[in-house]
């Protein structure tokens, strides 16, 4: 064993340099689940009206990934967690 | 194979004859057999909800069914998938048994809104179980066709089928239409 120099990482560390950095909740395109039900999950979830979660739906379909909500990171790994709940492939993302 | 879910004055009513729940009870067995796979770790840490993994399962379906939280970040997923992987397969676990008893139950069954939910869930993670193993690709649809009855995959990509008119029917009730 080597002995390395000691560096701790501190959790957050980033945050504390930006705090007003908005984080992202994307989900990404996947070739099983349906467009009814991506529409239906994004309703559900977030409470949009079925236009606006139509149009995310499309986003995801056609350009691979949508932002489908904005916020703290701790906002945004909730949401991750609902939406796996829900089978879709959705991950967080810092914005910049 | 024509049941499914009809619009009701309580809700949602599942209408499935007996050989559909038993191949959907199936279906849901091997499911719940495989979450068994998904490592459980220390016993106090998951009465708190924290796993030990960080690292995202080696069986695909696995991985699709409990995915990365952060897609460039290896030690922010990991420490998701920490906090995360134990309520998840709980939810997953929570979701199947209620979905089994409901099967269990004979003829027509009305779901509330919560069970629909659970119903909806399932019928997912089913076909993104089925979707997995086939390596279902977004063209692919052209692929499995002209499938011979004789291919070992025909019964899987009947299955997957009746599994998404199951899910879609199941949504367009809960929309109302």
């Amino acid at each position: 064993m080597t002995s390395a120099p000691i560096t701790v990482e501190r959790p957050g560390a980033d945050e504390e340099i930006r705090p007003d950095l908005p984080w992202l909740t994307i989900v990404w395109n996947d070739p099983i689940n349906l467009m009814s039900y991506v529409t239906y999950v994004f309703q559900t979830v977030f409470g949009f009206a079925r236009e606006k979660a139509e149009k995310l739906m499309l986003d995801v379909h056609h350009k691979g990934r949508a932002v489908v909500d904005s916020g703290t990171r701790e906002e945004m790994e909730r949401n991750v967690e609902v939406l796996h709940s829900y089978g879709l492939w959705a991950t967080v993302k810092r914005d910049d | 194979m024509g049941g499914g879910f009809k619009r009701s004055s309580t809700g949602v009513r599942m209408s499935l004859d007996r050989v559909e729940k038993a191949v959907l009870a199936n279906l849901i067995g091997q499911l719940r057999q495989l979450l068994e796979e998904l490592p459980k770790g220390d016993p106090g840490l998951a009465e708190l909800g924290i796993s030990e993994s960080t690292e995202a399962p080696g069986d695909p379906v696995l991985a699709r069914l409990f995915p990365d939280g952060y897609r460039e970040d290896g030690a922010a997923s990991g420490e998701f998938r920490r906090y995360t992987e134990a309520s998840l397969r709980e939810g997953k676990e929570r979701d199947s048994e209620l979905v089994l008893r409901t099967l269990n139950e004979g003829g027509d069954v009305s779901l509330d809104p919560d069970q629909a939910q659970s119903w909806l869930r399932v019928l997912n993670d089913l076909r993104l179980a089925l979707g997995t193993r086939l390596e279902l690709g977004e063209d692919d649809h052209d692929r499995f066709r002209d499938l011979d009855e004789d291919d070992p995959e025909y019964t899987m990509i009947v299955t997957y089928d009746w599994l998404t008119q199951l899910q879609d029917g199941l949504v367009h009730c809960l929309w109302g239409g």
